[in-house]
C-alpha cells in the first residue's frame, strides 16, 4: 500500500465508484480490466448508491498492524442494492446490534493513518441505516 | 466622521453598490440556498460525566450533552457528509460546482486542505476552486459571505460553504463540558432555484483577544476577562442591530433567529436582548442537546430551522468567532424549501441518533491516551 495506489483508489474509495459493463449491463465493484461475468474489455464508471444489507459479518478482537486503535471493530460483506458483494467495515454500531439483512449505507470515514506524520487514508465504511424522516 | 458626514458621503456614492451603508451587503444579482446538509456524530458525552471526573460532581452544568466525535471521524468526513446531504436536496451536477469552501478550527492537517478532499468525494473536481478558511467559530459563515459574492458575480454557478469542527478542551477546563463535533453545508446558488433567498448580510469584526490558540498546541487558550461581554455579546448584537436597522426591521419582523451559541445560556441571552421571543429562538438552539460545534454551530442551528420551516418565513442567522466577529445574514424562505427538506436525514434525525458514552469512553475517543 503507497501513496500512489491510495491516491489512484480514491474515486472508488471515496464515493464508491465501480463500473457498468458496456456488453452484460451488469454493475461491477471493484472497477477491474474485464467484466467478472462476460469477460468483456470496456466499461463505463458507474456511481453506486451505496445502500446495501449485510451479507455475512465477524468482529476482529486481535487486528492486523495498523487498525489496532479501532479494535474491536466488525468487518461485512454487504450485498449493494445493484448486486456486488463489497467487504468493508462497520461504524456507528455495536457489535450487538449488527444482523444478517440489515440495511446498511455507505460512509466515508478515516480508514488508517500512516503513524503520526504520515497520510491519513480515508474509505468507504458502512453503517446502519439513517431513515430521513 | 460624525454619522451625518458619513451618510452625506455614502449617499454621493450610491452608484458603487446597490447599499453600502455601514457596510451592509447585499449582491447586485440575487441568490440563494439551493441545498442545505447537516451533520452530527452519534455519541453524546452527558456533562454530569465532565462534573463527575473533575467536580466531584458539583457545579453548574452549561449544557445536557455533547457530540462526541467516533474514532474514525474527523472535520473531513463530518465536513463530507453534510455536503453530500446538501447536494441530495440541490440535486444540481457536482461538476457545477464552483468553489467548496471549508471552515474549522479542527482542519485534520496543518498543511493539506480539507476541501480538496470534500471536492473530489462529491465530484466537483478538477475545475473548482477550493480552500480552507479559518476564523475560529464564524470560520464557517465566512464561507457563505465568500460563495454569495462568487455566484452573484457570476464567477461561478453554484459555490459550496461548509462549516465542521472537532472541538477540543483541556481535560476539566469550562470548555470540555461543551467543545463538540458537528458541521453544516450550503450550497449557494442562482435565486431562482432557491430554498432561501439571502435579503442581505453584514459583518462586524474588531481585533479582541478572548480566545486562542499558538501553533502545535494542542488544547486553545482564553483570556477570561473578555469571553463575554466584549466579545460575544458585543460582536453578536452589534451585527444583527446593524443588519435590521439598515434592512428597518425589528425582532418582530422575523418568524425565527439563529445566534452561535458556545452554551445554552449565552445565545438565548443575547436574543432577549435584540428583543426576540423564546417561541423564535427554541428551533434553532442545539446546543443544550449537542454542545458548541464551534464552525458548525450557528450553521446546525440554521438546518434544524431550515427542517421545519414554511414558504415566507424570514430567519437571522448571526455567528460569532473569537479573535473576534460575526456575520449576520437575513433570509427569506421560498416555496422551493417543501420538496427539498425530505430529501436527506434532517439535524433531529441526527441529535435522535444518540448513544451515550462515560468520560473513560470519550478520552479514548479523542485520543486523550498516550499510546506509544
Ligand atoms: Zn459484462
Amino acid at each position: 500500500m503507497g501513496i500512489a495506489r491510495d491516491w489512484r483508489l480514491r474515486s472508488q474509495r471515496y464515493a464508491l465508484v465501480g463500473e457498468i459493463c458496456d456488453d452484460c449491463g451488469r454493475k461491477i465493484f471493484p472497477p477491474r480490466d474485464v467484466c467478472p461475468y462476460c469477460a468483456e474489455e470496456a466499461q463505463t464508471p458507474f456511481h453506486f448508491s451505496g445502500r446495501g444489507e449485510i451479507y455475512s459479518h465477524t468482529t476482529i478482537y486481535n487486528p492486523p498492524a495498523g487498525f489496532e486503535e479501532f479494535a474491536p471493530y466488525t468487518v461485512a460483506l454487504v450485498k449493494l442494492e445493484e448486486g456486488p458483494l463489497v467487504t468493508a467495515q462497520l461504524t456507528d454500531v455495536d457489535p450487538q446490534e449488527i444482523a444478517i439483512g440489515q440495511p446498511v449505507e455507505m460512509v466515508t470515514r478515516k480508514i488508517r493513518e500512516e503513524g503520526p506524520e504520515g497520510l491519513i487514508v480515508y474509505g468507504y465504511k458502512f453503517r446502519p441505516r439513517l431513515q430521513a424522516a | 466622521m460624525g454619522d451625518e458626514g458619513h451618510r452625506a458621503r455614502v449617499q454621493d456614492t450610491q452608484h458603487v453598490t446597490r447599499n453600502t451603508q455601514y457596510g451592509i451587503m447585499k449582491p447586485s444579482t440575487d441568490v440563494g440556498i439551493v441545498g442545505y446538509g447537516a451533520y452530527i456524530p452519534r455519541y453524546r458525552l452527558p456533562a454530569t460525566e465532565v462534573a463527575r471526573v473533575w467536580k466531584g460532581g458539583e457545579g453548574g452544568l452549561p449544557v445536557t450533552e455533547k457530540a462526541v466525535p467516533g474514532l474514525d471521524e474527523d472535520t473531513l468526513t463530518i465536513a463530507l457528509e453534510a455536503a453530500r446531504n446538501a447536494l441530495a436536496r440541490a440535486q444540481i451536477d457536482p461538476q457545477l460546482i464552483g468553489a467548496v469552501w471549508v471552515g474549522s478550527e479542527s482542519h485534520p492537517y496543518a498543511v493539506k486542505p480539507t476541501s480538496t478532499i470534500v471536492a473530489e468525494a462529491i465530484g466537483a473536481t478538477p475545475h473548482t476552486e477550493a480552500a480552507d478558511w479559518q476564523f475560529a467559530c464564524k470560520a464557517g459563515t465566512e464561507t457563505m459571505q465568500a460563495s454569495i459574492g462568487f455566484v452573484a458575480s457570476g464567477m461561478a454557478r453554484y459555490a459550496l460553504g461548509i462549516g465542521a469542527d472537532t472541538a477540543q478542551g483541556r481535560p476539566g477546563d469550562a470548555l470540555e463540558y461543551t467543545a463538540a463535533a458537528g458541521g453544516a453545508a450550503y450550497l449557494i446558488g442562482p435565486a431562482e432555484e432557491s430554498l432561501v433567498l439571502f435579503e442581505a448580510s453584514f459583518s462586524y469584526v474588531t481585533d479582541t483577544p478572548d480566545f486562542w490558540r499558538r501553533p502545535y498546541m494542542h488544547y486553545p487558550s482564553h483570556g477570561q476577562r473578555f469571553t463575554g461581554e466584549p466579545a460575544y455579546f458585543h460582536h453578536v448584537t452589534s451585527a444583527a442591530r446593524h443588519l435590521m436597522a439598515e434592512m428597518d426591521r425589528t425582532a418582530a419582523d422575523f418568524t425565527y433567529v439563529v445566534l452561535h451559541q458556545p452554551n445554552a445560556k449565552f445565545p438565548q441571552r443575547a436574543a432577549k436582548m435584540l428583543g426576540f421571543e423564546r417561541e423564535q429562538w427554541t428551533t434553532g438552539l442545539l446546543c443544550p442537546v449537542i454542545g458548541n460545534t464551534y464552525a458548525g454551530a450557528a450553521m446546525l442551528g440554521l438546518t434544524a430551522i431550515l427542517d421545519e420551516a414554511r414558504p415566507g418565513d424570514t430567519i437571522l442567522a448571526v455567528s460569532f468567532g473569537s479573535g473576534a466577529g460575526s456575520d449576520a445574514f437575513a433570509l427569506r424562505v421560498t416555496e422551493r424549501i417543501t420538496e427539498r427538506q425530505h430529501r436527506a436525514p434532517k439535524t433531529q434525525d441526527y441529535i435522535a441518533r444518540r448513544k451515550e458514552i462515560d468520560y473513560a469512553t470519550y478520552v479514548r475517543y479523542r485520543k486523550k491516551l498516550q499510546m506509544q
